[in-house]
């Protein structure tokens, strides 16, 4: 029997406001221990949370973003459970009126394009951090608790069962990583833990209409430990029910190095977390005005900015790669503002400038290079100042040692020789002192042109532009 | 009635007329504490803090520099209520170590106004009762008569007040815990509106219905605590952001032709024929000074106390699992961390808050949450719409403060039966609306019975502006 998996995706995003969620400590990440924190997000006895504004109007924007209808009516509601990391015994979150509903994010994989429905997106804060003396709390003598992440900002953004295949998954977390760092509400970094994700996934019959029974997947900590380990699980579940066995439903644990996941715990009983509306917070009552005003602001998304790449002529593989990455993109336009050469500068922005930041890890903010930069070196390139081999170098200097791609031409004088006058009488000299290759040349042997060519390119230390001294060359000899 | 049972204006003059000064008044209520430390009205006293700050009055008295009317006036404080570097035990062996970091609104108020704070007071476990008798550090005895209960859960708010160990004191009301102490010790005890006062730094029994509100001697004397406790506090997002007046401002006016209602369900079988009698004469005498008062009814009210108890200890039962152990308050150690929890909280919480816990626990679960913690938010709405019915003909309610006077210590332990005792107080608080409760004649055994006016949201003014007029009608 075929097999058809059915995927969706639970994903925490830390937003980024300078203070948490429910106190004014601030959300620095790496601050010693104990040090981000004060009574209320401590939960010492007394103390009461007050909503930051920003955290609502940023998860409005991811709403807005992702097509969501937002809840001119909503509330918090408190989940309850025990934990040390917990400092209230209780997560301030929104149970049963989110803050937006019913959105959805376009992928394109394989060249087809797919809606993936979001079911919604709710306000949270986070848990605070532990660190066990042994391997979990429960096999350790002690654990000590960091409560600097407590009361962090969160967006959980839940899809629909919409994704099919491992692929689809990938494109679906790209793109709504892609919407939350152009929307700037987060960072959204997987490796940092600001993007978060947890992947449902259960197996049913080609054809089948009803959901099997699904398995979630958790410590998912890249886009590639997402698709490998759906790819392992689909593998799991259908030797499973191959095999004539059931999937249970639980929770598993990717272990990236040894490429497959481990069961954590069983979810056969349901959760208990006994919400109810949270009393020391009043219901968020929004205006349309207001929600058409954090309307506004949204910057163009992913999907629309590739679509104008496209339309300027950047091939559909290359524009995506460039508007994923918001960075990349804002490089795109500024350089493209400079340069009206949109495929020149995305040869080089996909290629050497992508494989220098994949080399050195850097971000482009990081590594210093700029768009004015590269079209400083491309237009060098255009008006044959320099040949586009002797470019690459220049490059590899102005990104490695953070200079001006101008300033090294000049620095090394690598400027290619254009002036007729000054390459004349070296022309001349050579054709003077090799009247065998002269007389080689009118007897029509056209290879005796390349060595005039080579000749003139030794002695200018190959900075002559090869296209002038072709040119000249011939000239000359014609006149002999 | 003990010669310092003076009140807070009285003392105020003889403090600005220089017949006493703050050290002198404070010595003197120390030693009141002292001498009736078997009331057992206090948990920790706050001696030498209380001292430094009626030296500095005296200070600024003599530097012949005005001083405020809370200024130098000893007083005392619940013990659910956070105080800066003093103990703060909620009257729980879960806290018995515990001392706040930071001051409630309120204390920081009381500060800035110059208030002595003589001690925490003591109360019902986590403001679990209405008797005082679920204290960690044991009942507190009613001063009136000392065989008694106090009340609760201020009951050592209110024996405090009453035994003159204390000139007011600050309490916390959930579902009458500051006005049926009030009643059972013949004190004045407000429960401002629900926003009125900001709960930041009270330690949360029920957070939708808790408010802090004063135990003090007579009608203006609420007036006079509230106009320094009243007021917007940007840190509890469910304070009210309404203008500051002074609360003081009706008392002594006329009532001709206010509409009092008389609800006929708050005058049921379980009252007593005293505080029935009392009713009575109460209303013929606010009939005499030109108040219409006439019967009324809240039909909802039945469903008050199973609303209440399902309500309230269904937060309780969320604020209370933060004493954990992990991080404060008491923590039992144990071989793993669920064993840690357990025995913490089983050596830390009394019988009667584990019960409400339980109570709660239940009604918030998976299954029965519609059954029970939603239909009672339900019967929530009904309560508010039938007070809302009843103000558009009423200006305020009157109606007992508790169905009997103060039940002996010891007396009181069946769980269900001490719940339905409550059904004079839960309503207000269900329904958000300031209420005060006062002293008005006795019953056959010299207990002082209470009387309860319920009012419109955000108007104690013209509550006190009523109250006064029946505290006129004295005692006899």
């Amino acid at each position: 029997m075929r097999y058809e998996p059915v995927i969706g995706l639970e994903v925490h995003v830390e937003l980024k406001t300078n203070t948490k969620i429910f106190c004014n400590c601030s959300t620095a990440f790496g601050g010693a221990p104990n040090t981000h924190v004060c009574p209320v997000c401590l939960g010492l006895p007394g103390t009461l949370p007050v909503l930051n504004k920003k955290v609502l109007e940023y998860a409005v924007k991811a709403g807005l973003a992702t097509h969501c209808e937002i809840a001119k009516f909503s509330k918090f509601d408190r989940k309850n459970y025990f934990y040390p990391d917990l400092t209230k015994a209780y997560q301030i979150s929104q149970f049963d009126l989110p803050i937006a509903e019913r959105g959805y994010v376009e992928i394109t994989v394989d060249g087809e394009d797919k809606k993936i429905g979001l079911t919604r997106i709710h306000m949270e804060e986070d848990a605070g951090k532990l660190v066990h003396q042994g391997a979990t709390i429960t096999t350790s003598n002690s654990s000590l608790a960091d409560y600097n992440r407590a009361g962090v900002p969160l967006i959980e953004i839940v899809s629909e069962p919409d994704m099919r295949s491992a692929a689809d998954a990938r494109a679906y977390l790209e793109e709504l990583r892609a919407i939350i760092v152009y929307t700037g509400v987060s960072d959204a970094k997987m490796e940092e833990g600001s993007l978060r994700c947890d992947v449902n996934i259960s197996l049913r019959p080609v054809g089948e209409e009803k959901f099997g029974t699904r398995a979630e997947i958790k410590n998912l900590n890249s886009f590639r430990a997402v698709e490998r380990a759906i790819e392992y699980e689909i593998e799991r579940q259908t030797d499973l029910l191959e095999d004539g066995e059931k999937v249970k439903l639980e929770t598993r644990t990717w272990d990236d190095a040894q490429g497959r996941t481990f069961s954590l715990r069983s979810k056969e009983e349901a959760d208990e977390y006994r919400y109810f509306p949270e009393p020391d917070l009043p219901p968020i009552v929004l205006t349309d005005e207001w929600i058409q005003g954090v309307g506004d602001a949204l910057p163009e998304m992913p999907r629309a900015r590739r679509a104008r790449l496209v339309a300027d002529g950047v091939g559909a593989k290359e524009a995506t790669i460039i508007t994923s990455d918001l960075a990349l993109a804002d490089f795109y336009d500024e350089a493209r503002a400079q340069l009206d050469d949109p495929k020149t500068i995305v040869n080089w922005l996909v290629g050497d400038v992508l494989a220098k930041l994949n080399a050195s890890g850097k971000s482009l903010a990081e590594s210093g290079f700029t768009a004015k930069k590269l079209t400083d070196l491309l237009k060098r390139i255009a008006s044959g100042d320099i040949s586009n081999k002797i470019a690459k170098d220049v490059f590899m200097e102005a990104f490695d040692e953070n200079k001006d791609p101008v300033a090294v031409i000049k620095e090394k004088g690598l400027q290619q020789i254009s002036d007729t006058s000054a390459l004349e009488p070296m022309i001349q000299e050579i054709i003077d002192n090799n009247p065998k290759s002269v007389a080689d040349y009118k007897a029509g042997k056209k290879k005796a042109l390349g060595f005039f060519v080579g000749q003139v390119m030794k002695q200018t230390k190959g900075q002559a532009n090869p296209g002038v001294v072709n040119k000249m060359i011939v000239e000359l000899l014609d006149k002999q | 009635m003990s010669e310092q049972r003076a009140t807070i204006h009285a003392l105020h003059e003889q403090l600005v007329n220089k017949e006493c000064t703050s050290r002198s008044l404070t010595e003197a209520y120390l030693q009141a504490m002292e001498k009736g430390k078997d009331i057992n009205a206090y948990i920790t006293v706050n001696r030498e803090a209380a001292l430094a700050a009626a030296d500095a009055v005296d200070e600024k008295i003599a530097r012949g520099e005005a001083i405020g009317t809370l200024e130098g006036i000893p007083m005392a404080v619940k013990d659910n209520i956070c105080t800066e570097g003093l103990r703060t035990t909620c009257a729980s062996k879960m806290l018995d170590n515990f001392i706040p970091q930071y001051n409630a609104d309120v204390v920081e108020k009381l500060h800035a106004a110059g208030a002595v704070i003589l001690g925490k007071t003591n109360m019902d476990e986590f403001a679990m009762g209405s008797t005082t008798e679920t204290s960690y550090y044991g009942p507190t005895k009613n001063p009136v008569d000392e065989t008694c209960v106090p009340g609760g859960s201020s009951g050592g708010s209110a024996a405090a007040v009453a035994a003159g160990q204390a000139v007011y004191a600050l309490g916390s009301d959930t579902g009458g815990s500051i006005r049926q102490p009030a009643a059972f010790c013949g004190l004045v005890g407000l429960k401002p509106t629900y926003g009125r006062v900001s709960r930041y730094g009270l330690i949360a029994f029920a957070s939708s219905l808790d408010q802090i509100g004063p135990l003090v001697n007579d009608v203006r004397d609420a007036g006079i605590v509230m106009n320094v406790l009243a007021g917007y506090d940007h840190r509890d997002s469910t304070s009210a952001n309404v203008e500051s007046e002074d609360f003081t401002r009706k008392i002594g006016t006329s009532i001709e032709g206010v509409k009092i209602g008389l609800p006929k369900e708050y005058l049921g079988e379980g009252v007593s024929p005293a505080i029935k009698a009392r009713l009575e004469a109460v209303s013929e005498a606010l009939r005499a000074k030109g108040a219409i008062v006439e019967e009324c009814s809240l039909p909802t009210t039945n469903y008050a106390i199973p609303a209440y108890y399902l309500i309230a200890p269904a937060e309780a039962s969320s604020n209370l699992a933060r004493y954990d152990g992990v991080r404060y308050g008491l923590r039992v150690q144990a071989d793993d961390m669920i064993s840690m929890f357990k025995e913490t909280r089983k050596e830390g919480f009394g019988d009667e808050v584990k019960r409400r816990i339980m109570l709660g626990t239940y009604a918030l679960s998976a299954g029965y949450y519609d059954a029970y913690y939603l239909k009672a938010l339900k019967v929530r709405h009904l309560i508010k719409d039938d007070f809302e019915k009843a103000f558009a003909t009423y200006d305020c309610l009157l109606t007992p403060a508790s169905v009997s006077t103060a039940p002996k210590i010891g007396a009181t332990y069946d769980a269900v039966a001490t719940y339905k005792q409550d059904i004079c107080t839960v309503t207000s608080n269900l329904a958000g609306l300031p209420a005060i409760s006062l002293p008005s004649g006795k019953d056959e055994n010299g207990l002082p019975i209470g009387v309860q006016l319920i009012g419109k949201a955000f108007d104690e003014a013209f509550l006190l502006q009523v109250a006064a007029q029946i505290e006129e009608i004295g005692m006899a």
